[in-house]
């Protein structure tokens, strides 16, 4: 923002505000990632004995495995299926409260509503859908006891459907907060002016509102995306062992005290979201949008 | 290798502490006044124990850290009460807990090793050998653990056996050691053998043989145990039952007969055998109790915990039969951490000959775990529950769990019948094989799969 002629009281003041930040992400961010970075070059005995040195054999490995990458295509594809539902979910939820609710006290109470889930551990959220998806679960015995069906449906538990609810069931709350939250500020007038120039409903989503919600959508995904990327119980139990992901791959690998290898992983999810964040980020500015 | 969820028999630990504190009322009118009068007896006997001066040693606090199924509250709480110090127990997962051990060896004192754990512990030099003198019962546990045999029969080593990691030629050896020696790794303290769990009434017949459970019959209605290292073992036993393949060691498999095993489980996942896998205690439970299998890789505790529910459910006797089957046997045992010494060494040793006196034998043969001094733990049992639990009688009266709840109807007899049946049985032994780190990878291709 301003260039070097910066009083250095004011520069004393800014690196005042951001040391809280640093003391906290230092010690438990930067200086951890060292270390698991450090740890993907050592040489290991096979009986969890590091050998420190420079090698780039984890890496060799990880790379070279076709196990890496259908583990990254499996992932890819919760978090694909993951991020569609919750964005649609997500942004009409948002949009209802907005637009919808003219009273706006009842408007934050209804968003208020929508987090009342989240008041107990996600982990409950997530078993409470066994019983209800199970073959002898609430639906299976609806559907057979209305005759739709005559063998349960085993698809419902234990499958790729599951792990995508329990993530949407979990995660659409991280899509409607910062899409409600940028949507609110969209001056209303503006939309009164485009329907009174004669713009369709559909215009006025495609002009008006989705691009100035761009940004909520944006901080959206990038929740989404990394908790997906970055979880492996949910597909666990909801798979029932039935798939896997890079984290659950990388936790195995550490149970057997493969810990290079374990970290390189570790270290390339890293960059691979790293990559898909800024990628979003340079599609939305989303200081800008913020500011504005 | 795996997370056999806490007490067994009930998936609520706050629960069941409620009801481990009401237990001497409830086991008094349940059991009557003899069982009341062998218990009063026996912790007279552990009273006598301490040799260090209780002043001393009421500011000592032993850590016990490991797996829920053998690390457990209740009995952390009684040692604390017979010894006069504090006892603190720990619950983690194997995995974890090993991580735990070799990474920060000075936050546990006891740790809690399965054979193979014990190899890897000593490997990193982060315990220190037990010294068998000190140890009072040590000439009273099994042969099974200090000589590797049992009546004569030999027990086998697929695997890592108990005896196997048993020993180590100095206090502070790195190397296992092939044979008797003063010095022991770990001191073993509950072990059971494993086998498959079945709903009698969907499975139509009875199921002696691993290869059930692979059978096309069963197609999606079949679970095996996803912890890598010992559901692959399970997957062998299977495949040998079936006639598909012949192992030099279970235990330890070449790559070869890794690659066989995963291809193999992934071409069975994809003609959809398996309805899920399982890494918890409960899960087998829900699993089983739900009807979403009819036949899965199995605890003893867990086919006890459905028969709870009122669901018919039977653990697989799969003895032995032309050089096939078997048990997959598991053992957990203590070992003393390396920073251990002085008076908190003493008291460790304390606990570690508590831990062989009786009361926790006693304790864990109520969930179907055995004792590795049995001698001791039928002076805490009911003669109706040694009948039951070791004998493999038909149970004379009705059967409680650790916490006073029946459990067995009397008339009812233990699947896989006595102790020594079982244990003989025993084909392979729980373990970290040497190509782990290539079979783990495998495992995680028939998960992706």
């Amino acid at each position: 923002m301003q260039s070097s002629q910066t009083p250095p009281r004011a520069n004393l003041a800014g690196w005042f505000y951001v040391a809280p930040l640093v003391l906290v992400l230092v010690p438990f961010f930067v200086a951890p990632i060292l270390v698991v970075l450090a740890a993907s070059f050592f040489a290991t005995d096979g009986f969890g004995g590091l050998t420190p040195g420079f090698t780039l054999a984890s890496y060799v490995e990880v790379l070279h495995s076709a196990l890496t990458l259908k583990l990254y295509l499996a992932t890819i594809k919760f978090t694909v299926l993951t991020w569609i539902c919750t964005l649609i979910i997500g942004f009409f939820v948002a949009y209802f409260l907005v637009f919808h609710v003219r009273n706006q006290l009842l408007a934050i109470g209804l968003f208020l509503l929508c987090t009342v889930p989240f008041w107990t551990s996600n982990i409950i959220r997530m078993i409470s859908w066994i019983p209800l998806l199970g073959k002898e679960g609430l639906i299976n015995q609806a559907l057979l006891g209305m005759g739709v069906i005559r063998q349960p449906l085993e698809v419902l538990l234990f499958s790729d459907l599951a792990v995508v609810i329990a993530y949407v069931h979990q995660l659409t709350i991280f899509m409607v907060v910062p899409i409600f939250n940028s949507m609110a500020r969209i001056d209303k007038k503006l939309i009164e002016a485009a329907i009174d120039a004669g713009a369709s409903r559909f215009d006025i989503m495609r002009l008006i509102v989705v691009p100035m919600s761009k940004s909520g959508i944006a901080l959206g995904t990038i929740f989404v995306v990394s908790i997906v990327m970055g979880d492996f119980f949910v597909v666990k139990v909801m798979s029932g062992g039935g798939s896997a992901s890079v984290v659950s791959a990388f936790y195995e690998d550490v149970g057997v005290l493969q810990y290079p290898t374990a970290a390189a992983s570790a270290v390339l999810l890293t960059l691979v979201l790293v990559a898909i964040v800024s990628l979003i980020l340079r599609t939305v500015d989303i200081r800008q949008e913020i500011t504005r | 290798m795996s997370d056999r969820i806490k007490e067994t028999s009930t998936s609520d630990p706050a629960g069941t502490e409620a009801r481990s504190v009401k237990k001497p009322s409830r086991r008094t009118l349940l059991k009557g006044a003899a069982a009341v009068a062998g218990a009063a007896a026996g912790s007279d006997v552990i009273r006598g124990f301490p040799t260090i001066w209780a002043q001393e040693i009421k500011d000592i606090e032993l850590r016990h850290v490991g797996v829920s199924y053998s690390v457990v509250k209740a009995i952390g709480d009684q040692a604390a009460k017979d010894l006069g110090f504090k006892v603190t127990m720990q619950n983690l997962d194997t995995s974890a807990a090993i991580n735990r051990f070799i990474s920060q060896p000075n936050t546990v004192d006891i740790a809690d090793l399965e054979g193979w754990q014990a190899k890897l512990a000593a490997k990193r030099g982060v315990i220190q050998g037990i010294e068998v003198k000190k140890i009072k019962e040590f000439d009273n546990i099994l042969p099974i653990f200090t000589k590797g045999e049992i009546d004569g029969h030999k027990i086998p080593r697929q695997g890592i056996s108990p005896y196997e990691a048993m020993y180590i030629s100095k206090p502070d050896a790195t190397d296992l050691h092939d044979g008797v020696t003063e010095w022991a790794t770990f001191l073993p303290q509950v072990y059971n053998a494993d086998s498959i769990g079945y709903r009698p009434d969907l499975v139509g017949h009875e199921v002696t043989e691993w290869k059930d459970l692979i059978d096309p019959k069963f197609k999606g209605k079949a679970a095996i145990l996803d912890v890598p290292a010992i559901g692959i073992m399970d997957a062998a036993l299977c495949f040998e039952s079936a006639g598909l393949i012949k192992y030099g060691n279970k235990g330890n498999m070449t790559k070869e007969e890794i690659d066989f095993t995963c291809n193999k489980l992934i071409e069975l996942k994809k003609q959809g055998q398996f309805r899920a896998t399982w890494t918890t205690f409960d899960q087998s439970v829900q699993l089983m109790a739900a009807g979403e299998v009819v036949i899965q890789s199995m605890w003893s505790p867990a086919v006890a915990a459905v028969r709870v529910k009122e669901i018919p459910c039977v653990y697989a006797p799969v003895n032995v039969k032309n050089g096939k089957e078997g048990y997959r046997g598991w053992c957990n045992g203590m070992g003393l951490m390396k920073h251990l010494s002085g008076k908190k060494l003493d008291a460790a040793y304390e606990y570690l000959n508590w831990y062989l006196s009786g009361w926790q034998g006693g304790f864990v043969a109520r969930y179907g775990y055995y004792s590795p001094v049995p001698s001791t733990a039928k002076k805490f049992l009911t003669p109706a529950e040694w009948a039951f639990w070791y004998e493999g009688q038909p149970a004379p009266e009705v059967v409680n769990d650790p916490y006073g709840v029946a459990m067995e109807k009397a008339g009812t007899k233990r699947d896989g019948g006595s102790f020594l049946d079982r244990v003989k049985n025993i084909s392979c032994w729980n373990t970290l094989m040497d190509e782990a780190a290539y079979m783990n990878k495998r495992w995680n291709d028939f998960k992706v799969a």
